[in-house]
This record gives C-alpha cells, sequence and structure tokens, in this order.
C-alpha cells in the first residue's frame, strides 16, 4: 500500500476495485499498462491496441478489439461502440475475466457464469441484434481458421453450418417445417455451453506484481 | 513337473471347451517332453532303435565304431527351446487366467482384477513350493527393463495432456512434496517404533528406516491405472493420481539411491544432504531432457516415413525405449523419461503417420501393457509364496498403519496449501479420494528387492509385500463402492461438440489475447508461440498449419463416413419412405424427418465414444492423395473424398433450407412434396415453378434443397441482407456441387447401388 499512495487517483483506484473486484495491487498494474498503451494519454483507442505486437499473430484479434470498445460489456446495458475507451471501461472490460472467488453460493456462480458467457456471446453477436446468425458464426469460425488460407475458408463454412445444424437441434429440436432457426439466442447460447464449465476455463490470472516492463 | 501340476488347476477351473483343450494340449506336450527327457539324457537316438537304448550305458555316446546309428526320424531335444517356451508357456498361462476371470461374469464385477490376479499368483507359487522346485521371482532386472516400460509408454502416449498440463502445479507439489513427506514420516516414526522394546528390532538404524521409507513411500502406476481404470472416475482426480504416480518416480529414484549410499557410508554429511537435493534435480530434469530429446528425434524421423508406412509404429516403440534405457545408464528417472518421450512426440507422430499406423500404436501398446501388467501382478503373488520372509508384527503393523495416517495427512496438508493457488479447489470428497487411491505396488517390491542381501531386507520385503496386498486388495476393491457411496463424479461422458470444440479453440485465442493486452505473459502465450515455431519443424508440409478445428471437423466427418459403412442399416434413421406430402409426414407422426435431422441414440453413443478421444488425432487421407501406400487406401481416398464433398454439400442444403429460407413461405405443398431420401429412389414433384427443375430432376438426390432454394430469391422479406447473399451463394454452388454429384450418381442410377452405398449416402453429419 506504501508504494502506491505516492500515485495520483488512488481514491478512484478504491472505488474501481469495489466496482470491479480486482484488488488495489492489481488495479496500480492494469493502470500502468494502460498508459503504457495508450502512450500516456487518458484513453484508448483501437489503433493502440493494434500497436501490440504479440496481438498481431491472434487470428481473432479483430474481434477482441471490438470487444474493448462494445458497450454492452460495460455492464451499464449499453449499447453500441465507441471510438475510445477510458481506464475504467478498460477494466470493466478486463474484469470479465478474473476468477470466481473460492465461496460462492451456486447462484453466484451461475451469474458469474452467464456474464462470461454474455461476454463471449456480444462477441459473436457484432450486429447486436441479440442473435448469432449463421453468417455471423460463419464469421467467427473463418477468423479463426484465418491462418490457414484458402482452405480454411470453405472448411469454415462447413464446420459453422455443422455447428448451427447442432445447435438447432440441441435448443429447439423439432421444427415445424414452415419454421426456420433465426439464430442462437442468448438462451440457445447457454444452453449450448452448459458443459463447458466457462467459469473455470475463461480466467486470466492478474499478477499482484509488475511484469509489464518485460512485455511490450 | 512344475508346469505339469500348474495347468491342472487351471483346465479344473475354467468351464470352457476352449481353454480346458488348450490346457490338455500343453498337458499333453509337456508330459511327454518330462517323461522323454527324463529318459533319455545325451543321447539323440529315437524310439526307432529300441535295441540301443536297452544297450549301452545312456550317457555314454557310442560313436559309430561299433554301431552305426539309425538316421533319427523324429527326435526329441527340448534344451535347445527351453527358455523361450517357458516364458511363452507363463505368458500364454498368465492371459488364459485373464480371459477366463473376464467370462465368468459374476466375479469381474465384484473383485478386482489385479486382486484376482496375485490370487492366481499366490496359488501358482504355492504350488510351485509344494512339489519343491524354485518359483520364477519377479527378478528386478526382468522388472524394470522389461516389464514396467510398456506399461508407463501406454500411461503416458496417451496421458490426456490439457488436464495434466492445467493440474501440472498440483501433480508436481503432491509428487515431490508428498513423497518426500511420506518418506520422512514414514522412516522417521518407524525409527521410533524400532527403538521400543520388546520388538526386537534394536537392530534397524535410522538410516536403514529412511531407506525403507523411501520405498514404500512412492505412489505405484501400476496399481494405480489397475485399481482407476475400473472405477471410471472423473478427468480430474484421475490425473492426479496418476500423475502423481508417474513423477514421483524422480523423488523414489533420488532417495533410494541416496539412502542406499548413506546406508553403506554410515553417516551423513549436510554436503551430501545438499547433493541429494540437487542430485534430485538432476534426475528429474535429465530424465526429463533425455525423454525429449528422443521425442523429437522420434517426431522428426516421422516425417520422412510416408514411403515406408509399415514401420511407423516401431521407430514410435523403439525410440521410447531408448529413451527410458538411455536415462537408465545414467540413473536418471527412467518414468519420467518415458513419458517426455510419449508426450513430445505424439502430437506430431500422429499428424504424420498413416491412420493404420495409429491403430496398430494403440493396439500394440494396449496390448503390451496389458500382458505386463497381468504378469506383474502373477509374479507379485509368485514372489510373495516364494520369497525368504522374517515376519514380524510390530514393523508390519505399524508400517501399514502409517502408511495409512501420512498418506491423508500429507494429502490433507498439501492440499490446504495447494488450494490457495488453485482456480477450481479440492473438495473433501476429492482429498479423500486422492488420499485412498495412493496405492502400493510392484515398483516398491523391485526396489526391495534390490537392497543388498542382510537380515533386514527380508523384514522390509515382508512388509512391503505386506503393505502392497492391504492397499490393492483392501483400498483397491473398496474404493469402488465408496466412490459410489460418496457420489464422486463420474467420467463424464464428453459430449465433445462441435461447438464446444469451436469455443476451446476460441477461448484459447481469446486468453492468449487478453493476456498480450495485460502485458502479461502467461501459459497461453508460450503455448501459442510454441506451437507456432516447432511445428513447423515436426509437420510434414502443409499440415503444420492446420488447425485443430479443422483435424477435429475432419476427423469427425471421416468417422461419421466410416461408421455409416459399417454400421448399416440398424443404426440409422428410417428413411426409406416413398414420395409423399407434406401433410403425410406430418400426420405419421414421424417429426425427425421433418425437423433439424436429429442423431439416434446408437449413432450418437457411437459418434461420442468416438470423439471422446483426444482431438489431436490422425490426419486422415482427407489431403493426401498418396497412392503407393497399402493397397486399400487408394479406393478409400477416392470413396472417402466423395462422400465427403457430397455430405458437405448435403448440409449445406439443409442449412440453407433451415437456416435461411425465411418463414413466411408460400409454396405450394406439391413443389415441397420432397424428402430427404435415399439417392436410388426417384420420386416426382411439381417443379414447374423451380427455374431449377430441369437440371434437378435427374439427380433426385437434393431436390427439396434445390427447389426452395430458388424459391428464395422470391421471398418479400429478407431480414438480413446477408441471408440473402448467403443463399445466393448456395445457390451459384449447387451447380458445381450437382454436375459433379450428378455423374457419380448416374454412374450409380444406372448400377446397382448396394445396400452399403446407399445406406453411406444417406447420411448427413448429423444424421
Amino acid at each position: 500500500m506504501g508504494a502506491l499512495q505516492s500515485l495520483p487517483g488512488q481514491p478512484e483506484h478504491i472505488d474501481l476495485a469495489e466496482k470491479t473486484g480486482f484488488s488495489l495491487e492489481q488495479i496500480g498494474v492494469l493502470h500502468k499498462r494502460f498508459r503504457q498503451l495508450s502512450h500516456n494519454e487518458e484513453t484508448l483507442r483501437r489503433d493502440h491496441f493494434n500497436e501490440i505486437p504479440d496481438l498481431a499473430c491472434n487470428p481473432i484479434r479483430a474481434q477482441i478489439i471490438e470487444a474493448f470498445f462494445d458497450k454492452r460489456n460495460y455492464r451499464q446495458n449499453g449499447e453500441g461502440t465507441v471510438e475510445e475507451i477510458s481506464f475504467e471501461d478498460f477494466l470493466v472490460v478486463m474484469s470479465h475475466f478474473r476468477p470466481p472467488s473460492v465461496h460462492m453460493t451456486e447462484e453466484q456462480r451461475e451469474s458469474v457464469r452467464r456474464e462470461k458467457l454474455r461476454f463471449l456471446f456480444n462477441m459473436h453477436d457484432t450486429d447486436n441484434d441479440g442473435t448469432i446468425t449463421l453468417e455471423e458464426y460463419r464469421h467467427v469460425v473463418e477468423e479463426l481458421l484465418s491462418r490457414s488460407g484458402a482452405l480454411g475458408k470453405e472448411t469454415a463454412k462447413g464446420i459453422a453450418d455443422a455447428a448451427m445444424l447442432e445447435v438447432a437441434s440441441i435448443s429447439v429440436g423439432h421444427m415445424e417445417p414452415d419454421e426456420f432457426y433465426e439464430g442462437i439466442t442468448f438462451e440457445h447460447f447457454l444452453k449450448l455451453l452448459n458443459g463447458f464449465e466457462i467459469e473455470s476455463r475463461m480466467n486470466i490470472r492478474f499478477l499482484n506484481m509488475d511484469t509489464t516492463t518485460l512485455c511490450k | 513337473m512344475a508346469h505339469l501340476l500348474i495347468l491342472w488347476p487351471m483346465s479344473g477351473s475354467i468351464s470352457l471347451s476352449g481353454p480346458r483343450l488348450t490346457g490338455f494340449l500343453c498337458v499333453l506336450l509337456v508330459v511327454s517332453a518330462h517323461a522323454s527327457r527324463d529318459a533319455v539324457s545325451g543321447n539323440n537316438e529315437t524310439w526307432g532303435s529300441p535295441a540301443r537304448a536297452t544297450q549301452g550305458d545312456p550317457h555314454h555316446q557310442n560313436s559309430s565304431t561299433t554301431h552305426r546309428k539309425a538316421f533319427p526320424v523324429l527326435s526329441f531335444n527340448y534344451d535347445h527351446v527351453k527358455t523361450p517356451f517357458e516364458i511363452s508357456l507363463w505368458i500364454l498361462l498368465a492371459l488364459l487366467m485373464k480371459l477366463g476371470f473376464h467370462i465368468i461374469p459374476r466375479v469381474s464385477s465384484i473383485v478386482l482384477e489385479s486382486c484376482l490376479l496375485i490370487v492366481v499368483g499366490l496359488l501358482i507359487g504355492g504350488i510351485i513350493k509344494a512339489i519343491k522346485q524354485t518359483a520364477p521371482v519377479l527378478d528386478s532386472k526382468l522388472f524394470f527393463l522389461y516389464l514396467l516400460p510398456p506399461i508407463i509408454l501406454d500411461a503416458g502416449y496417451f496421458l490426456p495432456i490439457r488436464p495434466f498440463t492445467e493440474n501440472m502445479g498440483t501433480i508436481l507439489v503432491f509428487a515431490v512434496v508428498g513423497t518426500l513427506w511420506n518418506a520422512a514420516f514414514i522412516g522417521g516414526m518407524m525409527y521410533g517404533v524400532c527403538q521400543i522394546e520388546g520388538a526386537q528390532l534394536g537392530h534397524v538404524d535410522l538410516l536403514s528406516c529412511l531407506l525403507f521409507g523411501a520405498i514404500i513411500s512412492a505412489v505405484d502406476p501400476v496399481a494405480v491405472l489397475a485399481v482407476f481404470e475400473e472405477i471410471h472416475i472423473n478427468e480430474l482426480l484421475y490425473i492426479l493420481v496418476f500423475g502423481e504416480s508417474l513423477l514421483n518416480d524422480a523423488v523414489t529414484v533420488v532417495l533410494y539411491h541416496l539412502f542406499e549410499e548413506f546406508s553403506h557410508a554410515g553417516i551423513v554429511t549436510v554436503g551430501d544432504a545438499f547433493l541429494g537435493v540437487v542430485c534430485f534435480f538432476v534426475v528429474s530434469l535429465g530424465g526429463v531432457m533425455v525423454g525429449t530429446i528422443y521425442g523429437i528425434l522420434g517426431a522428426f524421423t516421422s516425417r520422412f516415413t510416408s514411403h515406408t508406412r509399415v514401420i511407423e509404429p516401431l521407430f514410435v516403440f523403439l525410440y521410447s525405449y531408448m529413451a527410458y534405457l538411455s536415462a537408465e545408464v545414467f540413473h536418471l528417472s527412467g518414468i519420467m523419461s518415458l513419458i517426455a518421450c510419449g508426450v513430445t512426440m505424439r502430437p506430431y507422430v500422429e499428424a504424420n503417420i498413416s491412420h493404420k499406423s495409429y491403430t496398430t500404436i494403440k493396439y500394440f501398446l494396449k496390448m503390451w501393457s496389458s500382458v505386463s501388467e497381468t504378469l506383474i501382478f502373477i509374479f507379485l503373488g509368485v514372489s510373495t509364496v516364494a520369497g525368504p520372509h522374517a515376519w514380524n508384527w510390530t514393523f508390519v503393523i505399524f508400517t501399514v498403519i502409517l502408511c495409512l495416517v501420512s498418506r491423508v495427512l500429507g494429502v490433507m496438508g498439501l492440499t490446504y496449501i495447494i488450494n490457495k493457488f488453485r482456480i477450481v479447489k479440492l473438495t473433501k470428497k476429492d482429498q479423500f479420494i486422492v488420499a485412498y487411491g495412493g496405492l502400493r505396488g510392484a515398483i516398491a517390491f523391485s526396489l526391495g528387492f534390490l537392497l543388498t542381501n542382510n537380515e533386514m531386507k527380508n523384514m522390509f520385503l515382508t512388509a512391503i509385500i505386506t503393505v502392497i496386498f492391504f492397499t490393492v486388495f483392501v483400498q483397491g476393491m473398496t474404493i469402488r463402492p465408496l466412490v459410489e457411496l460418496l457420489a464422486v463424479k463420474k467420467k463424464e461422458e464428453s459430449k465433445t461438440s462441435i461447438n464446444e470444440e469451436i469455443h476451446t479453440q476460441f477461448l484459447d485465442h481469446l486468453l492468449t489475447g487478453i493476456e498480450d493486452i495485460c502485458g502479461h505473459y502467461g501459459h497461453h502465450h508460450w503455448k501459442d508461440k510454441y506451437d507456432a515455431y516447432v511445428k513447423r519443424w515436426l509437420i510434414v508440409g502443409e499440415r503444420s498449419t492446420e488447425p485443430q478445428l479443422i483435424s477435429f471437423y475432419n476427423k469427425m466427418e471421416m468417422k461419421q463416413a466410416m461408421m455409416l459403412v459399417e454400421s448399416g442399416s440398424a443404426a440409422k434413421l428410417p428413411t426409406l419412405m416413398s414420395a409423399a406430402t407434406l401433410q403425410n409426414i406430418q400426420q405419421k407422426g414421424v417429426p425427425s424427418r421433418r425437423a433439424i435431422p436429429s442423431i439416434s441414440k446408437s449413432r450418437e453413443e457411437e459418434i461420442r465414444k468416438i470423439l471422446r478421444a483426444n482431438l489431436q488425432k490422425t490426419r486422415q487421407k482427407l489431403y493426401s492423395y498418396r497412392r503407393h501406400d497399402l493397397v486399400m487406401d487408394p479406393f478409400e481416398d477416392n470413396v472417402s473424398e466423395i462422400r465427403f464433398r457430397r455430405q458437405r454439400a448435403e448440409m449445406e442444403k439443409r442449412m440453407s433450407h433451415y437456416l435461411t429460407v425465411p418463414a413466411n413461405r408460400q409454396e405450394t405443398p406439391s413443389v415441397r412434396k420432397v424428402c430427404f431420401e435415399p439417392e436410388n429412389k426417384v420420386y416426382t414433384y411439381d417443379d414447374s415453378e423451380s427455374p431449377r427443375g430441369r437440371a434437378a430432376q435427374p439427380s433426385p438426390r437434393l431436390p427439396d434443397a434445390i427447389s426452395l432454394l430458388s424459391k428464395s430469391p422470391q421471398r418479400p422479406n429478407q431480414t438480413s441482407a446477408l441471408r440473402a447473399k448467403g443463399s445466393t451463394e448456395l445457390r451459384a454452388k449447387a451447380p458445381d456441387e450437382q454436375e459433379e454429384q450428378d455423374q457419380v450418381k448416374l454412374s450409380r442410377c444406372f448400377s446397382d447401388p448396394g445396400p452399403n452405398e446407399e445406406e453411406e449416402e444417406d447420411g448427413s453429419f448429423l444424421s
């Protein structure tokens, strides 16, 4: 605590800590990283993210970056996208990746699950209409396979189609002949990834120590 | 004579004709062998010349000076084949035992196979002892060089990597710290016990006790495998206990050698203790390094084996065995070396070798490990009866109690510490199973056997055997009802659906990305880098860029296709319907026809069984068109290719039907008088409205999709422009697919398609 007291903006950190659940040390580290990424400006923009070299070879880079600028992830029930984000928004998005705490009731665990799955859903549902359509899903799979070149594009279609069929069969089962499957709603998405144990898998170990100087 | 007597109880106990017949044949053979051997010694004369036999001294080899030997028509020479014969006979007996157990229905569900095998070993040992022969003992060299490696290789090669690496920290803590704690606790307490007056144990000094503790403390992979295989526990617990049993080998090796050296030297200095710690790191890391080197060599070799597929499995086996032996040369941990070799080699080898080689490897490993395990347990029983024993009540009882106590304390204490660092905490139930599953086995016995002969050795051996028996019999047999009682989570039937696979990949990349943004190089980051760079060197050609998702998907399709061929009509959806109207379909109340093709139960089971296997499996021959492989393959390739493409096309048609056509179609029933039919059924439909009608007619296969596709542009509202694009895309694609399929189909239409082909085309990915 002593080292942090010299940093400016300390009381904000305490608010943020309460809001997002990070510890003060973690917030300090992330703040430093934020400043490093934004070249000491107050807000981050998309091109700041594009400058991260490690991120360049990530196939789903665009979607990850988009996720930071997506207002749906700010837990304020907003919609649409923004052009630049503040540290608070950055932190809120990061908080989706916090490991769940040890002692949680079933409801808390369930709500953590929903939250994380909601994040994933928002990443897939790019046009913000509440469903993941076939095209959007195809796009997801194509991005995943984007490193395989032309081969990937063709197979991506097949995979995405198979996946949608599976979702439909799990969620809807039997459809009337004149129905068709609009897209994956959030409820279907939850049902689909029921066995996925996302609350234990979608986590990053946030460090209390500062290692940002070692990385780019 | 020993052989004779062994066979008698066997043929008496098994009530099948097969083994009994074999038994009788063996009996006959061996009886005649023994009889003749006793009678004829050093003389190769036959029964064709009985006069000779009666004449001279049996030991006196008469030369051709006085008599002329008749040409031996039938001669007998058992010594010549004695060793391989006996070995083969033992292995055959062991396997016949195993066979017998599984045939008798009730026994195998109540009693563990390993327990039964030990009992059989005891019986055999008893019999051998009764006839005063020397029994084959579980020689340490035999055990460590021949019996143990197949089991470890099998376990290491098929080790589930993801849970192993995710829980690596926990496993290491249990393996290293846990084993050290066990050894120290048991050794120390036993020394205290030995000080008790009246136990006549005063001659056991501290170092010997510590040595004993070191031997008995290690959890044994063979026993753990044997027991845990049968109780189907969930993956986390399995990997914790099993991983621990594998990784504690390094600790055991170091402690064993350390204390053995010390007990000869007599005194211990601080420098020695420090060297011991250094030795531990050398042993474990050295073992892993040796294994990794051989693994990389093996992976690299497999890159060039495309012209000699037949010997591919041998490379895997030999490199692994060499890794083990090389590690043993330097007294490094052979087990860790073997595991490292298997784990390193596997993803690359599997990407490079053919499907048949993969199957061969799998089956050979399973076979060898099965034989080894059986032999180990039987020998354990035999050695128990045969070996010299020195029973000391105090020593043995305290050993057993202390083993249990130290295990429980160790697990509880370590879990308390570990849980602070774990995301998914270990519950009390988990801890109990981990503690209870710490079985001792043949490794402890063999290490004890290697001790130098002194008066303590026999006592130690007796105690070790008692502990092994206790853990295997009592703990092994009661763990199954306890698992049921405690309602421990069982191994899930993992429905590795394609969606989960997609999201696993997605999550991997997402987490890597977030780590990069945070500026924190976590293990996702390193794994990604490793994959990117190393794979290029070790995997042939274009396969190295192929992500897991494609392999997974292709493998699923291939399996699906194979299943369709193999399964026949039993597992299919009933699709034999004549041209029926929609109303007909609905009235018949068979919703699966019009609904999304759902998987029938048996098919689902098959799919799940197949999908449960590790995803980095062999690349199927989808993209390799090597013709000079085994003869069947070219044909297979062609058929598979066409099958895949057709399946994919068909599925796209269905997709477009269900997913892109909006709800408010105004179609006349006549147009929709189509269904997913087997291709050789021609049926009519009113295609006057369909511009594609003419083209569609000769190929009755995909009429529905095409006609409906053609309808879609007329739809008034497309809620998303993308959808229209998608459907037009598909429609544009349809002619290409169709022409190709037309050709194949026409050829098939005009020739008798036969039941197999009909079935194999009918299915799509999910039906």
